[in-house]
């Protein structure tokens, strides 16, 4: 296959065609500052897209993953309030172990019972936000509670500019995270026999298990990693915030699946790749910034959103069909 | 050792109290080409289920190299070099040709990582094995079903197979292809892997196999090298009677009556070019010709499903216009789809609605469904088309592929329909069903005086049970036979010659 003929390489081409329209009406566009703001962006959004990506390319699909974000993200942060632990790694470590646990029950209901995963995901997600807000709390935490190493943690540049005008800005050590995540989530897809059996497995569930996968763990790996990863970006999100809201997050799943299918991967499963749902990840987010750049109202971007769901699902599964004819 | 690669003793296999196998004994030997006919349902699936260990026999025992096995499980199976090509292939479409030949592989290594270059070497080996030459990098759902099917036998080699069981490889194949397979087949043999055909054709069977076993309701009828058999003979053994060879002979015919069917200077754009058609009632008339040749535009057209046609047609002397599928019906037009199971029936639903579905307004009072007039009309067409299922409640999809024909014709007689149009009405059905298809339409059209436009790749179909046949190439009627004296050879000779 030529390169030009892959998908990743179409969403490139959008990509840069909006870059070089949006910069035409507005060439702040352009400008460092915007550039890293843009970056900085993507990194909670595309965390967690990853997770998403290997649920989809399962065969499966995941609306419950920014309740565990909520979840994961507001235990740890009240917990380090509470008690004033000062710390970052072990939060992180049980943010993310959070997230992984309440994946696993998704995986257990959808392989156990043989559920649909809409439904599933749909169930624990309200389960979880709902145990989250009755059990635990609906305060807000905060920036004069929030734990200030976990402040530190999020603010830290890895590049520093000086305006001219004596403002400093720099680029957001968070998208380094991102970049090893998006770097282990691809090695383990492409150059592991878990990372195959989820492509296999989304493609064909009854060959998978014929020529010997263990389909249960491949399940379980998708939705423990998706669960985990969003326990993660949860945490991180916070932290680059300053403050922890139980109500958070509500809605994202919708960004995050979009962004997904605008990278490549099928509704079906079998396809999608790291590298296209990068693409698609800052396709939506330059898109929906843009948009607050020229003042559009946030519900117009709600409309934009829903359309980029729709016509990107329709090309994927119009090309699939394709294949298939 | 013994001769046996593997050998079943006495099986029985019992599903809900039925009886699908009954004490059932087949041997393969090491390096032969084994067939294993019947028809569907008479129990060669459970045979291949029991030798991939996937069902647990209730009776007797599985002998692999002469020594009994006990609870064969599908890992040992293909341990002990048992690899099973079902139907669907289970391929992976969405994987390169190459992953799809080297994923065993690496499984049975119980391998974590995967190396690409790797990967691509193990294909090119189980390739060249078969000496032929596939795309590595192509997804598998690019190719067409013989190339899948290649893909499909070359991973079954490289998991070190001795014995390789093909499921019904030959259903989705054209004929060029099914020789590629027998060729396939015979190399596969040289390198001293037995080969178990799994079929209900003919030809083939003749063609490959050193031995054959028929089977009929769970039942090892027969078993012998294939010198002792004849077409005839396998027929018998897997219907158990003789079948009719019987011409179509059309009954005689009221003069003042007008034709069923006049169509005068049909034509569809880019695919009809002009064609004259006469059906009288009692008419069987076969259509052929290659796919591509305008045949089922041309059925499309009389069906009301490409109103852009051109040109008269007149039913029962009435000039009509089908426009839409809806005045198709009206006017008495009904049409049977080649692929039945897509085109022509509700899978999931029951026989009864699936039958009742072109004609509910017949069963109707008011706006609701008269469900005791539904029952009783359905009941009655399954008796009238000997359809064997428990109820009208049986889901369609539970049926075998006879029955299904049977569900669909019943369909179309149920709306009244005169002029029946039949789209290769026994692709994939078994002989018996096949002969059991045509009994009815031969019978609906001498006392209904229906008229039937048959369409068909198989040439002595059409020359037992038409009374006259058409040949149709690009776009025109080219050649006419009458039914009964025209040969299959002069038709073959002719269909030869419009490549």
């Amino acid at each position: 296959m030529s390169i030009l003929r892959r998908p990743e390489a179409v969403v490139a081409l959008v990509l840069l065609a909006a870059m070089v329209i949006i910069g035409a009406i507005n060439p702040a566009f352009w400008g460092l500052d915007n550039l890293f703001g843009l970056l900085k962006s993507n990194v909670i959004t595309g965390i967690m897209a990853l997770g998403v990506l290997l649920v989809m390319i399962s065969g499966g699909i995941d609306v419950s993953f920014p309740a565990f974000a909520v979840a994961a993200m507001y235990l740890v942060v009240r917990w380090m309030a509470d008690t004033g632990y000062s710390g970052v790694v072990l939060p992180f470590f049980v943010a993310t172990l959070i997230g992984l646990v309440l994946g696993a029950f998704n995986a257990f209901f959808i392989r156990t019972f043989r559920m649909i995963p809409l439904i599933v995901t749909l169930g624990t997600a309200s389960v979880v936000r709902g145990l989250l807000l009755g059990l635990v709390g609906t305060s807000v935490v905060n920036i004069n509670r929030f734990p200030p190493q976990l402040i530190a943690f999020g603010s830290q540049d890895v590049v520093d500019v000086v305006h001219a005008d004596g403002t400093r800005f720099g680029l957001s050590a968070m998208i380094l995270v991102y970049g090893a995540i998006a770097l282990l989530i691809h090695l383990v897809l492409r150059h592991t026999m878990m990372g195959r059996s989820l492509y296999a497995y989304g493609g064909a569930p009854e060959a998978a298990s014929r020529v010997g996968f263990d389909t249960r763990a491949t399940v379980f790996f998708a939705y423990c990693t998706a669960g985990a990863l969003a326990g993660f970006a949860g945490l991180l999100h916070s932290s680059m915030i300053w403050l922890a809201n139980p109500r958070d997050f509500v809605g994202f799943e919708l960004d995050v699946i979009a962004a997904v299918v605008l990278g490549g991967a099928s509704i079906f499963g079998g396809r999608g790749s790291v590298v296209g749902t990068l693409l698609g990840v800052f396709l939506l987010v330059m898109i929906k910034n843009s948009l607050i750049l020229m003042h559009v109202a946030t519900t117009w971007q709600q409309v934009v959103v829903g359309v980029i769901i729709v016509s990107s699902t329709a090309l994927t599964a119009w090309r699939d069909r394709k294949r298939l004819a | 050792m013994a001769e046996s690669l593997i050998e079943l003793r006495h099986v029985g296999k019992r599903f809900a109290g039925i009886k699908a196998l009954d004490d059932v004994s087949l041997s393969v030997r090491r390096g032969e080409i084994h067939c294993l006919a019947g028809e569907n349902g008479s129990g060669k699936s459970t045979i291949i289920k029991v030798m991939s260990g996937v069902y647990q026999p209730d009776e007797g025992e599985v002998l692999i190299d002469g020594e009994p096995v006990r609870r064969l499980t599908p890992a040992d199976s293909i341990a002990r070099g048992i690899q099973v090509i079902y139907q669907d292939l289970s391929l992976f479409g969405n994987l390169s040709v190459a992953e799809n030949l080297a994923m065993n592989g690496l499984l049975k290594e119980r391998r974590r990582g995967v190396r690409w270059g790797e990967v691509r070497r193990i294909a090119r080996t189980a390739l060249d094995r078969l000496g032929i030459d596939l795309p590595l990098d192509a997804d598998v759902d690019t190719l067409p079903t013989s190339a899948k099917q290649i893909v499909a036998i070359a991973r079954a080699l490289q998991a070190e197979a001795r014995l390789i069981v093909m499921d019904e490889p030959t259903t989705a194949l054209t004929r060029n292809e099914v020789d590629r397979l027998l060729d396939i087949t015979r190399t596969i043999q040289r390198d001293g892997i037995a080969v178990l055909f799994v079929s209900h054709k003919m030809r083939e069977m003749l063609e490959i196999s050193e031995r054959l076993t028929v089977m009929r309701n769970g039942r090892v009828v027969v078993e012998g090298p294939i010198v002792d058999f004849t077409e005839a003979s396998i027929t018998r053994h897997m219907t158990g009677h003789d079948l009719s060879h019987e011409v179509y002979v059309r009954p005689p015919q009221d003069e003042g009556v007008p034709p069923r069917l006049a169509v005068e200077n049909l034509t569809v754009p880019g695919a009809v070019e002009g064609v004259n058609l006469v059906l009288r009632p009692g008419d069987v008339v076969g259509l052929s010709g290659l796919i591509g040749s305008g045949r089922t535009e041309l059925a499309l057209a009389l069906f009301g499903m490409r109103p852009d046609h051109g040109g008269t047609v007149h039913i029962d002397g009435k000039a009509v216009r089908l426009d839409g599928v809806q005045s198709a019906i009206r006017h008495g037009v009904a049409y049977v789809p080649e692929d039945r199971l897509s085109e022509g029936l509700f899978l999931t639903q029951s026989v009864a609605r699936n039958m009742l579905a072109s004609s509910l307004d017949r069963v109707t009072r008011g706006l609701t469904v008269d469900r005791a007039q539904a029952t009783r009309t359905s009941d009655d067409m399954i008796a009238a088309m000997q359809i064997s299922t428990r109820s009208g409640a049986t889901l369609v999809g539970h049926l075998s592929g006879g029955n299904q024909q049977r569900v669909v014709i019943a369909r179309w007689l149920m709306t009244q329909a005169r002029i029946l149009i039949l789209n290769g009405p026994t692709v994939g059905v078994d002989v018996g069903s096949k002969a059991e298809i045509h009994r009815i339409i031969r019978d609906l059209a001498v006392r209904k005086g229906l008229a039937v436009l048959m369409i068909s790749d198989d040439v002595p179909e059409l020359l037992q049970h038409c009374n006259s046949i058409i040949l149709m190439h690009r776009g025109r009627f080219v050649d006419r036979f009458d039914g009964g004296t025209a040969s299959e050879d002069t038709i073959s000779a002719v269909l030869k010659t419009l490549r």
